[in-house]
């Protein structure tokens, strides 16, 4: 059974179908109801025995390589900090099937935003690659 | 016939023979695989000192009274304890009439019910057939335990209420038992061993030579397992396998028990996809050498094998683009080129389309081609060993043009 990463991304992705202003500026009870969206959906995958992860990452993001022979290691904020990509978190699932994991992703996308809408937000689908091939 | 109690095989044959006992009698599918799970705990804490002398009646009786405590507490919960506190049904024992084979058959299909998911299907089956415990089919298929716990009771409550008075679909058992096979090669629990135990045990309890030709199918790939990875972890390809490691053993078992299969075979009725498949396999395990493998006769079979659809192409693609392949081997590269061209809808987004692509161009002695089909391939792979087996392939040919 294949696993799924959907990603929930800061910033990034394609061109925002619904555009929405940041979450400090929603109501209280609509950054309450977004909340308790995402609790239900790892409920749901839990009873579903979807389940494998569910994560949320701080927005900060360092780059870091090795810096050479006896030297400390070099960071930067990236080449382009407010424009490029940046994910927030994800679901990782195991599930039947492809179908089934865009079914997922795009529940998940239906998570309300402000005023209660549907914030149609684009996820990220990745699959995991197996341990294993198939048989030959 | 004196077995040690404890002995986790013996147990393991056990389960699903007093399991299909209860269900038989009318007891719930969920409530029955609960109950002997607290009967098989409770049996490791007593046999060690006091071993019974049916092991098999025991574990019926202490499930029964299992049964019957989670029915009175269940009661107790409503207030109507005396509406339900009558004992079970008494047992008629038509099972211990039934032999073992049958046993397995009719837990094969209540797991396979086709209502529940594949998914669903592979871990009741492991369960409640295979006598897994939850943690380690957990393990095989790298999800949390709990997880696992959840999907198996989510399919023990689809079953519920359901009476299991006629034979299930035993192409979805024999699709089940493959899929676990298939996830063999991967975990850290051996469930290729387990689907050849379990097809063995249904070869048992049904004369149906699909069932057969599963079982040889399985014994005659599991065979070549041994060299398919060098001791790195790296695929090695049929081509280049040493074949002095296949389990020649396993390849004798195979090709009796397909015989068997196509012995009983007519042109009416002609033999199924499982039977054709190990006829295909056993043909590469019969070979001393890739070079003297006898491509026309492979051919033969994939030609069957693509004529049990009525539309190949969208129905079983695999089959058509193995078929190519050996097309190339047949007619030359670039004629099993040709046939690939049918699959690109189908298939071009896929790893396998241009991993077969590029191995047809090396046969047409077009490494550069070759080489960016591989790399190509390699970027659509789903699992770790393929892709970096294709990086390989794709920086060989790469080497061999230069």
């Amino acid at each position: 059974m294949p696993k799924y990463l959907l990603l929930k991304h800061y910033r990034g992705g394609p061109e925002p179908y619904r555009p929405f202003p940041p979450m400090d500026q929603w109501a209280p009870e609509d950054v309450e109801a977004h909340m308790a969206f995402q609790r239900h959906v790892q409920e749901l995958l839990r009873e579903n025995g979807e389940y494998v992860d569910a994560q949320a990452l701080t927005p900060a993001q360092t780059w870091v390589r090795y810096g050479g022979p006896e030297a400390a290691p070099v960071t930067t904020d990236g080449p382009l900090p407010e424009t490029s990509d940046l994910v927030a978190g994800w679901f990782m699932i195991d599930v039947d099937s492809h179908e089934r994991a865009l079914e997922l992703a795009a529940y998940i996308s239906s998570e309300p935003g402000p005023d209660g809408e549907p914030m149609y937000e684009w996820i990220g689908v990745r699959e995991v690659m197996s341990g294993a091939p198939e048989p030959d | 016939m004196w077995c040690d109690p404890l002995d986790e095989g013996a147990l393991r044959a056990l389960v699903p023979r007093v399991l299909a006992g209860l269900v038989r009698r009318g007891e719930d599918f969920d409530a029955a695989e609960d109950a002997l799970q607290e009967a098989l705990i409770e049996a490791l804490r007593v046999w060690p000192d006091r071993p019974p002398e049916d092991l098999r009646a025991w574990l019926t009786t202490v499930a029964t009274r299992r049964l019957v405590d989670a029915r009175r507490s269940e009661a107790a919960r409503h207030r109507r304890e005396d509406a339900v506190l009558a004992e079970p049904p008494a047992a008629s024992d038509r099972a211990s009439a039934a032999d073992a084979g049958d046993d397995t058959l009719f837990l094969l299909f209540c797991c396979c019910h086709p209502e529940l998911s594949p998914a669903s299907q592979v871990a009741l089956t492991l369960r409640a057939v295979g006598g897994l415990a939850t943690r380690e089919i957990a393990d095989a298929f790298f999800v949390p335990e709990a997880t696992m716990a959840q999907r198996i009771s989510r399919a023990k409550r689809t079953l519920r209420g359901r009476r299991f008075d006629r034979p299930g679909d035993l192409a979805v058992v024999l699709r089940v038992l493959y899929l676990v096979y298939s996830a063999g090669h991967a975990g850290r629990v051996d469930l290729a061993a387990e689907a050849i135990r379990l097809a063995r045990q249904l070869t048992l309890a049904t004369p149906e030579p699909e069932a057969r030709g599963l079982l040889a199918l399985m014994l005659l790939h599991h065979a070549r397992l041994p060299a398919r990875f060098d001791a790195d972890g790296r695929i090695v390809p049929l081509d280049r396998q040493d074949r002095t490691r296949w389990d020649t053993r396993e390849i004798a078992e195979g090709v009796r028990v397909l015989q068997s299969a196509l012995a009983v075979q007519t042109d009416e009725r002609p033999p199924g996809r499982y039977q054709v498949e190990a006829a295909i396999a056993a043909l590469h395990d019969d070979a001393q050498t890739a070079a003297g493998t006898d491509w026309p006769q492979v051919l033969a079979w994939y030609d069957d094998l693509v004529a049990l659809s009525d539309d190949p192409v969208r129905q079983d693609p695999a089959a058509v683009l193995a078929r190519a392949v050996v097309v190339g081997h047949v007619h030359g590269g670039a004629a099993g080129l040709r046939e690939t061209e049918r699959l690109r809808d189908v298939l071009g987004d896929r790893h396998r389309w241009h991993a077969a692509r590029a191995h047809l161009h090396e046969l047409d002695g077009d490494p550069a081609a070759a080489a960016d089909a591989y790399e190509e391939a390699s970027r659509r792979a789903t699992s770790v060993a393929e892709r970096d087996h294709l990086i390989r392939q794709a920086a060989r040919t790469r080497a061999a043009r230069a």
